[in-house]
């Protein structure tokens, strides 16, 4: 069974009908990655899943129906979310950051810290002073620092350096592990380092899904939906 | 000499006056987004409240009798405060147009109802002999009342932001003026500090309408509405969402009013403050701390 199951979701921003009646499954364990161009309607998907916007459709998470659930309920039944544009609070330092993001008993600060030894160096830090990179990592230690069933993350490398780039992939590796993650991400090489299954969207609309590597090797079919290759 | 020392005392007490209504004021447009024209009547209900309590205790010595009022007032105004957030404007989050509506008709409806029970004329309280005294300092004699409301003031700063930086509520809140959606995404239902927040502006603005109430020993029917004009230009130049931002602007603002009305004109001191706003509208149009506005 699906951990993550969408039927038909429809989203409206405005006039425009951003999300136009899609339909995928996320099974449980590793990575889905969710592509497209820009503007297809991958971050919006993920606004809706998290309830963040008005959303029309069947959304279930583990067979219990979460499209009537509001934002912090959907939160406490196990979904992460890593925001595309990292979200983190600047004017609060990074150990309040992450004191916020605590709602189990027992945050999992020794993964946090194992994967970003930078964080704890940097706890008493306004989060607004870190880099790009740094603010990437709390955005997601934030997101880990609980058990959840699934993580939503959202472009993780958007804007980092090469290197970082590398460390993040190899962060998602490790958290694939450990939950079912769905990743919207542009760069290619890292969705076909972590993702095992792929679903591309076009223009609000799904229109493709199967394999990651399968869909990575097709060079005519990644030019044809992402534009690149 | 002597002049100077009493415009800055007496300025820093109305600017201290300022600070109790704006910071309320602020935290609840900074965390909600709520523009709160109803602010100024958690004043007149506690000042009233604080009235009617002590006309009510004639034989009470009269420090006990005030403290006991006010005391009285203050919960009737803290509670009036949350009961307002919960009742009228948390089935209107996210409507601007409509909160701008209930508040102002709030305020007016309020006003009406205390003017049409009590009359339009000020009521007379008794307060304690040696705030009505004056204290001589180089010269100056500077008027006590202002040191209590000086004093206040800087007790209840330091209460918010040991509030706002050492408990998870104000963790949330401080967190939720930057981005209210993000932290819903954590997973916390922002919406039950939306109530404590509101609490907290009525209980702030409250303790200014006790202080009011001991400056000029009446309460009326207006006195809420007339001092929120000047918190909202003090939230505004402070920047909203900032409590030392509305500390500073507080202070300012109180200052320009007093030496504008004496060096320049007397009268001139609300035009001085409106024009200080135009000036940092224009050059720091998001306030003296740079968030929000």
């Amino acid at each position: 069974m699906a951990l993550l199951s969408i039927q038909d979701l429809h989203v409206y921003l405005g006039e425009s009908h951003v999300l136009q009646g899609i339909s995928f499954d996320v099974a449980e364990g590793g990575v889905t990655a969710l592509l497209g161009r820009n503007g297809v309607g991958k971050t919006t998907t993920l606004r809706a899943l998290m309830g963040l916007v008005d959303r029309r459709g069947t959304i279930e998470l583990a067979g219990d129906d979460i499209q009537s659930v509001p934002t912090h309920k959907i939160v406490r039944r196990g979904v992460g979310y890593v925001p595309e544009d990292r979200d983190v609070f600047s004017a609060l330092t990074v150990e309040e950051n992450l004191r916020l993001a605590e709602r189990d008993a027992e945050p999992q600060y020794d993964l946090v810290y194992d994967l970003f030894p930078e964080l704890r160096e940097r706890g008493k830090q306004a989060a607004g002073t870190l880099s790009g990179g740094q603010q990437q990592m709390l955005a997601i230690g934030r997101a880990l620092l609980n058990d959840n069933r699934v993580l939503l993350v959202d472009e993780p490398t958007k804007g980092l350096s090469p290197l970082l780039v590398t460390e993040v992939a190899r962060v998602l590796e490790r958290v694939s592990e450990l939950t079912t993650v769905l990743l919207v991400e542009q760069n290619l090489g890292v969705v076909n380092h972590v993702a095992r299954d792929a679903v591309v969207l076009d223009t609000g609309r799904v229109v493709h899904i199967g394999p990651a590597k399968e869909l990575l090797a097709d060079k005519p079919m990644i030019h044809r939906m992402l534009g690149v290759g | 000499m002597s002049t100077f020392l009493l415009l800055t005392i007496t300025g820093l007490g109305l600017g201290a006056m300022y600070f109790l209504i704006a910071s309320g004021l602020s935290l609840i447009y900074g965390l909600m987004g709520v523009l709160n024209f109803a602010h100024g009547i958690f004043i007149t209900v506690t000042g009233y409240t604080l009235w009617f309590v002590e006309s009510k205790l004639g034989d009470v010595p009269v420090l006990p009798r005030f403290l006991i009022a006010a005391l009285a007032g203050l919960v009737v105004g803290t509670v009036f405060a949350a009961l307002t957030e919960l009742v009228l404007i948390r089935p209107l989050y996210g409507r601007h147009i409509e909160q701008v509506l209930v508040t102002v008709g709030l305020a007016l409806a309020v006003t009406a109802l205390v003017t049409a029970i009590w009359g339009s004329d000020a009521r007379v309280v008794a307060a304690p002999a040696w705030t009505g005294q004056t204290t001589t300092i180089f010269g100056a004699h500077i008027p006590n009342d202002r040191w209590i409301e000086i004093a206040t003031a800087v007790i209840v700063l330091f209460a918010l932001e040991a509030f706002l930086r050492r408990t998870r509520y104000g963790l949330i809140v401080r967190a939720g003026v930057e981005n209210r959606a993000m932290v819903t995404a954590l997973g916390i239902d922002v919406r039950k500090s939306f109530t404590l927040v509101f609490a907290i502006g009525g209980l702030a603005a409250g303790i200014a309408g006790v202080l009011y109430t001991l400056y000029s020993t009446t309460v009326d029917p207006q006195q809420g509405t007339s001092l929120v004009i000047f918190a909202f230009i003090v939230v505004v130049i402070g920047g909203l969402g900032s409590i030392r931002g509305t500390a500073w602007a507080a202070i300012i603002v109180g200052l320009v009013q007093q030496y504008a009305n004496y060096y320049a004109s007397s009268g001139l001191g609300d035009l001085s403050v409106v024009l200080l706003l135009g000036i940092v509208l224009i050059a720091r149009p998001r306030g003296l701390s740079g968030s929000f506005a």
